[in-house]
């Protein structure tokens, strides 16, 4: 998964080593997703790890858009809450009906609802890209969320529709009343999405894809037709965004109008771009980040929300590549073997830089607790919101803090720079 | 003249084109006719059409009337991926390659549609031995396969021209034609420039727009001179030099 979609074209199967890495690094996921609910096997972490699996199906479709194709889309929810009713949908009539579908077969169908729905609706969304593209991705995202609400017999109105797992017919004998074995069905899909997702990438298709997303004028110069490439990478997000609706249909037994309004389309667009677009592997990295900190931020401050607005507002800013890019941009200089010039004046930058950032903390604390007083414990050490003394620690810190980190991020420009420099002269571009 | 001549006619034939944006009219009847296999370079001061010209007969942009003919084709009114399969490639003047993708990336996507390879999504990219080939070839044909791995953006000015020509000539065009190719090089790489051009359209049909003179009458078979959108002389590089109204008109405004 080191190969990034846009640039390398280095063929994984050149080298026996790189083929070596290449299916270690696929084989060492696998088997973490098989190890992981061994070591923690509390049910919080096991639903935990289960959303973090929905989260990356869904993110990776969303990438198909924004970082392979260059499309932004306000309402790929959509295709998600599609794939979640039709998957709650497919679970009430097997059961009705008998039919001889086990359960790890309903995302398949999930996968379907998006997909149909990205056909009928594609052709004319994606005739145009850019800002024509999220206008329209907005518009009918929030047409679907509000027609969830008045077509009850579909979508079941304010409660959605719910289902039962346990009464579809069993596979092996596993019926998916735990969690457990829910998270399992989810790791087969995140796997089989994944293999899938990136093999597109490594098509005829994924690469036009890409140079659509560069230069769709070019694009038509060599043969192609823009829109077509982009019609298709669009029904292929919608089918995967589906497959993740359906798997959270099975997950929590239920699709309501949540899954596919403004809020859910958002998160995968944080997600995915705080991982990163460029490579292939960001948006896996963003939709753990992003969906752990919500699972844990929102039981320690209400303004969990705020804190993702200022990651999401620091990445944009500082880093648009997200974490995948802040990782590779390190490769470089690994290869070239300077990195170890650069890692001291990270460590002389983290002390002023988590200062700064606890003195963030502490402001936005204070000022959220203000009213009701309630103690702030940041790191064990107790703060009252209405002392003030937490207000001078939270100034100090803010201030001092920041001053020192400039001077210490300024270090590390130029150590990188050196780093950089010697790199490039080595001939190690990316 | 190089190249034999098919009995379909000329390779491009554009017929009474006009081009009006608004009440301006950029293209007044233009005719023009470029024969199979023939290297016909448009000339003409700036401002005069020659990228509209070049627009109106790749598909860019359409013309307001009159029509464009490929190889005996109509093929005005078609969009430019339309006219692309039926062999015309074009370059741009401003550079237009694939920034954010490898050199090797920018000439593979180049090749995938002749090669029949279009829009699939089931075969993988790197394990088509024809388009491996090709793209090998191609880079090798213009000197770029050292670069290969490098993202086209961070080229150099020359290398980008270089990849620029490569990607038009990818897809096997039987017509190609080139928007100043070596505007903004230096004297070194112009030569370098032009001999990749001569080699590469080598039985091909060549239409270039170009601003060089030594490069216009170099290469050229035939040159056709526009000025305000209309074509007032169209001949071998020794009639026009001798063409008095082109003297009237292009060559002694750009003595002085």
């Amino acid at each position: 998964m080191t190969t990034a979609t846009t640039s390398t074209s280095k063929v994984a199967a050149d080298t026996s080593g790189g083929s070596l890495r290449f299916y270690g690094v696929w084989l060492l996921g696998i088997a973490a997703l098989i190890v992981l609910p061994m070591i923690f096997s509390s049910g919080g972490s096991l639903t935990s790890f289960s959303l973090i699996g929905i989260a990356i199906v869904f993110a990776l479709s969303y990438n198909i858009l924004l970082g392979q194709t260059g499309l932004l889309s306000f309402g790929h929810a959509v295709h998600y809450g599609l794939g979640g009713f039709a998957a709650c949908h497919m679970m009430n009539a097997v059961v009705s009906h008998g039919w001889p579908i086990p359960l790890p077969f309903i995302p398949l169908f999930g996968g379907l609802g998006g997909l149909i729905f990205a056909v009928i609706i594609g052709w004319v969304m994606t005739k145009r890209a850019g800002t024509v593209f999220a206008m329209i991705s907005l518009g009918i995202g929030e047409l679907v969320a509000s027609s969830s609400l008045i077509l009850r017999s579909v979508f079941g109105g304010e409660s959605g529709i719910t289902t039962d797992r346990t009464a579809l017919p069993k596979m092996l004998g596993w019926s998916f009343g735990s969690q457990l074995q829910v998270y399992y069905l989810i790791a087969f899909w995140l796997v089989l999405s994944t293999i899938a997702m990136y093999a597109l990438t490594r098509t005829p298709l994924g690469r036009i894809s890409n140079a659509v997303r560069d230069n769709p004028e070019r694009v038509q110069f060599i043969g192609y037709d823009p829109h077509v490439v982009r019609y298709l990478a669009f029904c292929f997000a919608g089918f995967f965004a589906g497959v993740a609706g359906g798997l959270a249909a099975i997950n929590f037994e239920i699709a309501n109008s949540a899954y596919l309004g403004a809020i859910q389309s958002g998160f995968v667009l944080f997600s995915t771009f705080i991982g990163g677009t460029a490579y292939f592997f960001g948006p896996i990295l963003g939709a753990i980040m992003v969906t752990y900190l919500q699972l844990g931020l929102a039981n320690l401050t209400s303004a969990w929300q705020l804190y993702f607005g200022i990651i999401f507002i620091g990445i944009v800013m500082f880093s648009p590549g997200g974490i995948a890019g802040l990782l590779m941009m390190h490769r470089p200089l690994v290869r070239a073997g300077t990195l170890w010039t650069v890692i001291p004046s990270y460590l002389v930058a983290v002390v002023p830089t988590l200062a700064f950032a606890c003195g963030v903390i502490l402001t936005i604390e204070t000022v959220a607790r203000y009213s009701t007083g309630e103690a702030i414990n940041l790191f064990g050490i107790g703060f009252k919101p209405t002392s003030p003394i937490t207000w001078i620690a939270a100034a100090v810190l803010v201030v001092g803090g920041a001053f020192i980190a400039r001077l210490s991020w300024r270090q590390i420009a130029e150590a990188w720079d050196r780093a950089a420099t010697i790199a490039r002269d080595r001939g190690y571009v990316a | 003249m190089s190249g034999a001549v098919s009995d379909k006619g000329a390779a491009i034939e554009v017929r009474a084109v006009e081009k009006r944006f608004g009440n301006v009219g950029i293209i007044r009847d233009l005719n023009l006719s470029v024969a199979q296999g023939e290297r016909h370079a448009i000339i003409g001061p700036n401002g005069a059409g020659k990228s509209t010209t070049f627009n109106l007969i790749s598909g860019h942009i359409k013309p307001t009337s009159g029509e464009v003919r490929l190889n005996g084709d109509v093929i005005s009114g078609l969009r430019p991926f339309e006219i692309n399969r039926r062999g015309l490639s074009r370059s741009f003047q401003v550079t237009n390659v694939f920034a954010r993708m490898t050199v090797w990336e920018n000439v593979r996507c180049a090749v995938l549609w002749a090669t029949g390879h279009r829009y699939a999504f089931w075969k993988n990219v790197d394990s088509l031995p024809e388009v491996r080939e090709r793209t090998a070839q191609i880079l090798d044909d213009i000197h770029l396969t050292h670069r290969r791995d490098v993202p086209a953006g961070l080229l150099t000015y020359a290398e980008q021209r270089e990849l620029e020509i490569g990607i038009t000539i990818a897809g096997g065009a039987t017509v190609v034609m080139l928007d100043e190719p070596t505007a903004g090089m230096s004297h070194a790489e112009t030569d370098r420039a032009v001999s990749l051009i001569r080699r590469l359209t080598e039985g091909k049909t060549l239409v270039i727009v170009e601003h060089d003179m030594s490069v216009v009458f170099g290469l050229a078979d035939r040159i056709s001179v526009l000025v305000y959108g209309h074509i007032i002389a169209s001949g071998t590089p020794e009639e026009i030099r001798r063409d008095p109204k082109v003297k009237e008109a292009y060559l002694g405004e750009e003595a002085h």
